[in-house]
């Protein structure tokens, strides 16, 4: 006889003026290989269709699922059911808006992260159609590779003690994408400009290096060295920019 | 209301809508891209394998044109594509990979030396020039004549889409996520933008464009089991159909792949059996071998789909609890090949199912893949129908892939499509006056604010729309599935319309506030349902087999009767078939029909044109389809 299992579920809808969070019960029988994907899906055909969440790839590759899971932010399409107790307790990841129930606005945030950290390659270059492509080592490609593979799921942020104390910390993944483009030889920023961008409170000086961060990161991207290098990085920066000492200027 | 009014509207924000909006930001236009995602979870993200184009920087891709690229797409397309645009692909495909590295796109690089590689299970070496050190390389993307297709390590949808994302960004191209389009607004054969709800408040706007945009990616959500991503469901395609006006192109022409994960479909490499993987029944005996004695597992992605899913129609199926299904075994494989060469298998098996494919069986099926039907467009990216409407990428039959699409030449359209159309809207935006007619608009939104208080209120029925979801894709998949023939056909049509009206008397269990999913579901069923039509009953009528369109009771390519598209339309709301046309597939035959050098050999020509015999021995070669991923 398979487990039953019982689901604790936020639910909350900003949108209708009668409803106040809480959470709501739902019984499932466990079947072969069950995801948490599967069993959300059962709840709303079968039990609730208004329960809200989200899931694109359910391949644990696009990190729409983003989701508190007994206590832990992590990927809901990859989380299999058999690896958790028979009862299960799913909230919103916080820091994000809520848009209903386990359904958050990663979207937002993450456009206006960018935003801030000009997250694109700066160049002066113009591109010839004509002319061969520019040359790279494949091994700075591939390291350059190894930081571009987060897919802004949003469970660092959401582990992180700094960014839910504080609205306009940038998180462990803007330190990453920063980290990203100094390494690209094609981008032409120099170190202040980075400086200006991650060399204070909201960023790099802000956090407080408790590696949750790294910890929940589905991808399992390199966080902390990435934020141990940014920290040397500027630190260099800052005291350079402190005697202000002209032959330091990059 | 809000009204949002815009140079150009593109509805998706996969790579095919971003790099159009692309060309628009660039031309200093106002552009918008709507996603019901954040962009960056796109379909597109999800494509690891690789995109083709003929750069020939590596050693195995020495040699290689865009005429090479040519022939292996038309011949991969089975000559139902439309040549011109084949042509056009490859020549531009080049110089869009260099443009992505210009944008940031960290493809792997050539290194030059000595180094292994494996094929059909043995090991070879290949020697890289010094002299291309640190160009673009290419990796094998199965059949194809030359080593052409790009790649960024297992992850080059994500990189690319990141890229093209962050310079969407860095333009100004807004991208308004959570949003998704239900009508188009049009007038007297013009499109004028959309009825677009959004999925954070469920409020209705109005975003009015001078050109308007699909490129919603595939609609494999219409069958119950596909590797697509849940928000592959047609919206873009329901849209388009219910003006009336706009065909939908070859929308029989639907691509399984032999080797889909049960339950949840992901697809696990065809890798895995080019590398000596094999499949087994619920006996654990091997099967294909007895199909298809010399080929067994390496035949075809439409040849081992077909014969996977004659095994399982015999009983030979391992029962589960979401339905029959086969075994992928890789254990004689050994652990270092398994947890190095396919590490990601590796990975998929052990977080999706909690099987360990060193020691386990991986079970599978063959299951939906990719549509190459869509919005009917011309060369341009125009579509039919309507002016001021485009669109590209999967959701469009632009036409490079015919009846079958080779690896690694979606993604690539992709940004070489969305690059070519992207241009051809700023042309048109530059040429059009626009004026808006506010009853026209008043009308489209008030007819949108009908069907939804409809829904709501149970005003037409009180049928369950996940109930009538899994009735269509049920239906669909017992009748158009890998093998077709005229009697399931039939019935599927016959079902499929009396799901029809079920879809019609939908009404909400739940009260349909805010971003509430039902509705989102429930807004799109009919259509859904009619693009379900349109493939069996598209299937139906075409009385041949070509590419993945595969027919029992037809088993020859007939080009004398059949070397044309269909194009299918929803002339009136209230018809229950679609209404078929057909065109000729391509204006020039640059590449005459022949044998495409694998799979089925029957041949019906055209008028004047020699039966060609496949050449000895041909059909021991290796599929051109093989390798996605
Ligand atoms: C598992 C898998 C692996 C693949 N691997 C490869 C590969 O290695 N090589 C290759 O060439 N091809 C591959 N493909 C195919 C390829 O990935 C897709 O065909 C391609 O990415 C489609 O891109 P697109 O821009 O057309 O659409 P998508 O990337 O699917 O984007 C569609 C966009 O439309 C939006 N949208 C949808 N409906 C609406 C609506 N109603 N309103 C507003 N927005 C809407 C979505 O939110 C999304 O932003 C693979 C496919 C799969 C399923
Ligand atoms: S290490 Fe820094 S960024 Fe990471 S969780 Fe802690 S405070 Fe946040
Ligand atoms: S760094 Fe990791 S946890 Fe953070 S958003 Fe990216 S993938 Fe998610
Ligand atoms: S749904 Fe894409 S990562 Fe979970």
């Amino acid at each position: 006889m398979a487990r039953l299992l019982k689901f604790n579920i936020f639910r909350y809808n900003p949108q209708n003026p009668e409803s106040v969070p809480h959470m709501d019960e739902f019984v499932l029988e466990e079947t072969d290989s069950m995801t948490l994907f599967i069993a959300l899906n059962r709840i709303r055909e079968e039990k609730d269709s208004s329960l809200q969440f989200d899931f694109c790839c359910r391949a644990g590759i696009c990190g729409s699922c983003g989701m508190v899971i007994n206590g832990r932010p992590g990927l809901a399409c990859h989380t299999k059911t058999k690896d958790l107790p028979s009862e299960i307790t799913l909230l919103p990841l916080p820091v994000f808006r809520l848009v209903g129930d386990l359904s958050v606005d990663t979207g937002s945030w993450f456009r206006e992260m960018y935003n801030k950290v000009e997250s694109w390659v700066h160049t002066s270059k113009q591109f010839d159609p004509a002319a061969e492509e520019e040359r790279m080592e494949n091994d700075v490609a591939e390291a350059i590779y190894e930081l571009d593979r987060c897919v802004e799921c949003g469970c660092c942020v959401s582990a992180c003690g700094t960014a839910r104390m504080r609205d306009d910390f940038l998180g462990a993944v803007a330190l990453n994408r920063v980290a990203r483009f100094v390494i690209d030889p094609r981008d032409e920023r120099t170190d202040k400009e980075y400086y200006e961008i991650v060399g204070n409170d909201n960023g790099i000086f802000g956090c407080m290096g408790l590696l949750a961060c790294e910890d929940v990161c589905p991808k399992h991207l390199p966080l902390q060295d990435q934020l141990a290098f940014l920290r040397r990085k500027m630190g260099i920066t800052a005291i350079k920019s402190l005697f202000s000492c002209k032959s330091c200027k990059k | 209301m809000q009204t949002i009014y815009t140079d150009v509207l593109v509805i998706g924000a996969g790579l095919a809508g971003e790099r159009a909006a692309i060309e628009a930001g660039q031309a200093g236009l106002s552009a918008i891209c709507l996603s019901l995602v954040p962009a960056r979870r796109s379909h597109s993200s999800a494509a690891q394998g690789g995109m083709q184009a003929a750069l020939g920087n590596s050693a195995m891709g020495e040699g290689d044109s865009p005429d090479v690229h040519f022939e292996d797409t038309v011949k991969g397309s089975d000559w139902g594509c439309d040549q011109e645009v084949a042509r056009l692909f490859a020549d531009s495909a080049p110089i869009e990979m260099r443009r992505l590295a210009h944008w940031g796109v960290p493809w792997n690089r050539v290194v030059p030396g000595k180094s292994k590689y494996f094929k059909g299970g043995k090991e070879f070496e290949k020697v890289e020039k010094d002299e291309n050190r640190g160009l673009i390389t290419a990796r094998a993307f199965g059949g194809t004549a030359k080593w052409r297709t790009c790649y960024v390590s297992d992850g080059t949808g994500h990189s690319v889409l990141f890229t093209v994302d962050n310079r969407c960004a860095q333009l100004g191209v807004e991208v308004h996520d959570k949003t998704e389009a239900i009508a188009l607004i049009h007038d007297a054969g013009v499109c004028y933008g959309a009825v677009v709800r959004c999925l954070k408040t469920g409020e209705l706007r109005v975003y009015l464009s001078k050109a308007t945009m699909i490129a919603t990616g595939g609609f494999g959500r219409i069958y119950p089991n596909t590797t697509n991503a849940v928000v592959c469901d047609g919206g873009g395609h329901i849209a388009a159909i219910n003006t009336g006006a706009v065909p939908m192109g070859n929308m029989e022409a639907v691509q399984f792949h032999p080797t889909g994960i049960v339950p949840t479909d992901i697809l696990v490499t065809e890798g895995c059996r080019g590398d000596g993987g094999t499949l087994l029944d619920v006996n654990e005996e091997r099967f294909m071998h007895i199909y298809e004695p010399e080929k067994a597992e390496l035949a075809s992605r439409d040849v081992v789909s077909r014969w996977m899913t004659h095994h399982i129609r015999e009983g030979k199926g391992v029962k589960s609890p979401y339905g029959d299904h086969l075994w992928l075994d890789i254990r004689h494989l050994g652990e270092k090949h398994i947890t190095g060469k396919l590490r990601e298998v590796y990975e998929i098996c052990t977080s999706f199912l909690g099987v360990d494919p060193i020691h386990q069986l991986i079970p599978v099926r063959p299951t939906q893949h990719y549509s190459m039907g869509g919005v009917r467009t011309n060369k341009d990216g125009a579509a039919y129908g309507l002016k001021g409407l485009f669109s590209a990428g999967e959701a469009a039959c632009w036409d490079m892939h015919g009846f079958n699409r080779l690896g690694g030449n979606s993604l690539a359209e992709t940004v070489v499509a969305g690059g070519i159309v992207g241009r051809k809207i700023v042309e048109y935006v530059k040429g059009a006056e626009v004026s808006f007619n506010s009853s026209v608009i008043d009308a489209a939104v008030a007819a949108q604010r009908q069907r939804i208080s409809d829904l709501t209120g149970g005003a037409k029925g009180k049928e369950n729309v996940y109930a009538v979801r899994a009735a269509m894709q049920d239906s669909l998949n017992r009748g158009a599935n890998i093998f077709r023939n005229d009697a399931d056909l039939k019935t599927c049509v016959a079902e499929l319309q009396e799901v029809l009206g079920r879809a019609r008397k939908v009404g909400l269990a739940s009260d349909g506030l805010g971003a509430n999913p039902e509705l989102a579901a429930a807004l799109k069923i009919e259509g859904q349902v009619k693009m379900a039509l349109m493939v069996a009953y598209g299937a139906l009528q075409r009385t041949e087999s070509r590419g993945s369109h595969n027919r029992e009771d037809y088993t020859a390519r007939n080009d004398r009767d059949w070397l044309k598209r269909t194009l299918a339309y929803w002339k009136n709301p209230g018809d229950d078939l679609p209404t078929l046309e057909y065109e000729p597939a391509s204006s020039v035959l640059d590449l005459p029909p022949g044998y495409r050098g694998y799979g089925k050999m029957d041949i019906i020509p055209m008028e004047g044109q020699e039966a060609e015999k496949p050449a000895e021995g041909a059909s021991g070669k290796k599929s051109a389809e093989k390798g996605d991923k």
